[in-house]
């Protein structure tokens, strides 16, 4: 090889470094300073003293309820997408409409989904502000993560099961039913574990559909206000009354917001890793 | 029997088509909340197309509104300019080395290491970039204020590269060995092979993650918010503050009275931001579809 191409060979191993290294810097800066507040008590404990001491609780709560209520609509929906895409409507103008419709959303900018959760769900619809119209919103924003992931293990079932379903006389939707989605059921836990850590980490769809400054009391109704660990760091940053003072609850809340994240995507990677190699 | 597989076949239908339903009605409600700019006439008067795109003021709280979307534009363009210029590089010369250099062992390992990038929520890099990169470009290039473009687009950067890093990759991933094989037996280096055979027949791939990255850059909400610094103005510098149109969505339309004409001018800004975005997507994937095809040899 010649000299000028290892440096470019170089160049190229470099941006991969870079790119490694700042992720690394990133995880480990917000570890660092955030690690030192996680206590029992900021875990469990709300906000006191104006949101200058005390825990997250309300946040955590507000984040998880409105991530469930997204899952029960968003996989049915996804899985069945898929299972349109795949089983019934392979190379039909109904599918190129559908995949094109996934694909815009996947790339539809998140406010853009907060404007459209208020003007839909919370002021159309009338279902108000709150945890509700949040999930609906977001739901809309992961449905193209739990399409494309069970889509894909859809299409790893090989095609002999299937006529193997129907030579004994099956069905097509038995087929679907007892062979195909046992068989797909790793993909679609992964797709519903990436939709989790998506939508956990949005917060531009929820400025405008319910999330709230400061709850004294948690949410005791899927239409009432909530509070979420990202809508905190980015008030707590941004409009705190002594930003300083309260830098060791941001760490913390991002932090937590992060180790969420993160664990739910490498849960993600780990089960496709293996279904992968189970494959070959 | 027959019912209930015609009963499975409706149910599935219907999800299935609730992807294409709300597309359309993403459009249709911003739409909706938009169209007062163009026939209400008390709104017309304050929020026309003259005054979004010929006048220079955004100004939405003076006693005289000022709606101009110029510096919204430019503050975007400045962002999404940075991000890309140092995204992109970066993407694709990873997604070189990971697709043409390494062994399949370590590509399996490094590829969903990157992309554990995208799992990190824009907030959180908001926050990283406001508390290290600030400081950094301030020190870098003596910025008189540390939230300006050059900050916010470099934060962008992070939400750009595992868009464009993962197009790119898989793109190049996807020639088939035969051109590679072919280019070698010909005496060409492995170097020659990836950019002079690879990365031409991946070009379509790789045009749509720098498409894709743009889309993404164009439409980031929470990190632009909190660290660009939020001033809507009108300069060259990149070193200044700027405000980008998502922004200024995110940060007015929760105070914004309900119905006027500020109001109707958030929502076109939103309708003005989607329609660029499913443009810029129907390229890419239209461009990413006949590139997978040609790869496959399928014409």
């Amino acid at each position: 090889m010649r000299f000028k191409e290892k440096i470019y060979l170089s160049l190229t191993a470099l941006a991969t470094l870079i790119i490694i290294g700042l992720l690394s810097y990133i995880i480990f800066d917000i570890l660092k300073n955030g690690i030192g507040v996680i206590t029992w008590e900021f875990l469990s404990q709300p906000p006191r003293e104006g949101m200058t001491k005390g825990g997250i609780f309300p946040a955590i709560y507000g984040t998880l309820v409105r991530t469930l209520l997204m899952l029960v609509f968003v996989v049915p929906i996804g899985v069945f997408t898929a299972i349109y895409l795949n089983e019934y409507g392979r190379g039909s103008n109904f599918s190129k409409w559908i995949r094109l419709a996934i694909n815009n959303l996947a790339s539809v900018p998140s406010i853009v989904f907060g404007l459209f959760g208020m003007g839909f769900f919370v002021l159309f619809l009338r279902l108000g502000a709150g945890l509700l119209s949040a999930a609906l919103t977001i739901g809309i924003l992961t449905l193209p993560i739990v399409v494309v992931s069970t889509e894909e293990a859809l299409r790893a079932v090989p095609n002999s099961y299937r006529e193997a379903g129907f030579a004994l006389g099956a069905t097509k939707w038995q087929v679907i039913r007892s062979i195909v989605l046992p068989q797909a059921l790793p993909g679609i836990l992964t797709g519903a574990i990436l939709s989790v850590g998506r939508g956990m980490g949005e917060v531009a769809p929820l400025l405008f559909t319910g999330v709230a400054y400061y709850l004294p009391y948690l949410p005791s109704s899927i239409f009432d206000q909530f509070m979420d660990l990202g809508y905190h760091i980015y008030i707590m940053t941004t409009q705190s009354f002594n930003i300083e003072l309260t830098r060791p609850i941001q760490y913390g809340t991002a932090l937590v917001l992060l180790m969420l994240t993160l664990s739910f995507n490498i849960i993600a990677i780990f089960i496709r890793y293996r279904m992968r190699r189970k494959r070959s | 029997m027959e019912v209930r597989e015609k009963l499975a076949y409706i149910i599935i239908s219907l999800l299935a088509s609730v992807a294409i339903i709300s597309v359309i009605l993403i459009f249709i409600f911003i739409a909706r909340e938009s169209l007062p700019i163009f026939f209400n006439p008390e709104i017309k008067k304050e929020a026309n197309l003259r005054v979004f795109f010929f006048t220079r003021d955004w100004q939405p709280i003076s006693l005289i509104p000022k709606y101009s979307f110029i510096p919204l534009i430019v503050g975007t363009v400045k962002v999404t300019i940075v991000a890309i210029v140092i995204a992109f590089p970066l993407s694709l010369g990873a997604a070189l080395f990971t697709s043409e250099f390494i062994p399949g062992k370590f590509r399996e390992i490094i590829k969903p290491v990157i992309e554990l990038f995208s799992a990190i929520p824009s907030v959180v890099l908001g926050f990283f970039a406001l508390m290290n990169i600030a400081t950094w470009v301030q020190v870098l290039f003596h910025a008189s204020s540390r939230l300006n473009a050059v900050t916010a687009g470099f934060a962008l950067a992070f939400a750009v590269i595992p868009i464009t890093y993962t197009i790119c990759e898989d793109a190049l991933n996807t020639v088939p060995r035969e051109l590679r094989e072919a280019s070698i037996a010909l005496g060409a280096t492995k170097w020659q092979t990836a950019v002079k055979v690879v990365l031409p027949a991946a070009s379509g791939g790789v045009f749509a993650g720098i498409m894709l990255g743009l889309a993404r850059a164009m439409g980031e909400t929470m990190i632009v918010l909190m660290v660009s610094g939020n001033a809507a103005q009108i300069t060259l510098s990149f070193l200044d503050s700027v405000r980008t149109i998502p922004a200024t969505i995110a940060a007015e339309m929760g105070e914004v009275a309900f119905g006027s004409a500020h109001y109707a001018t958030l929502f076109f800004l939103g309708l003005l931001l989607f329609s660029i975005t499913f443009v810029i997507n129907y390229i890419a994937s239209t461009l990413l579809e006949r590139t997978q095809k040609r790869l496959r040899g399928e014409r």
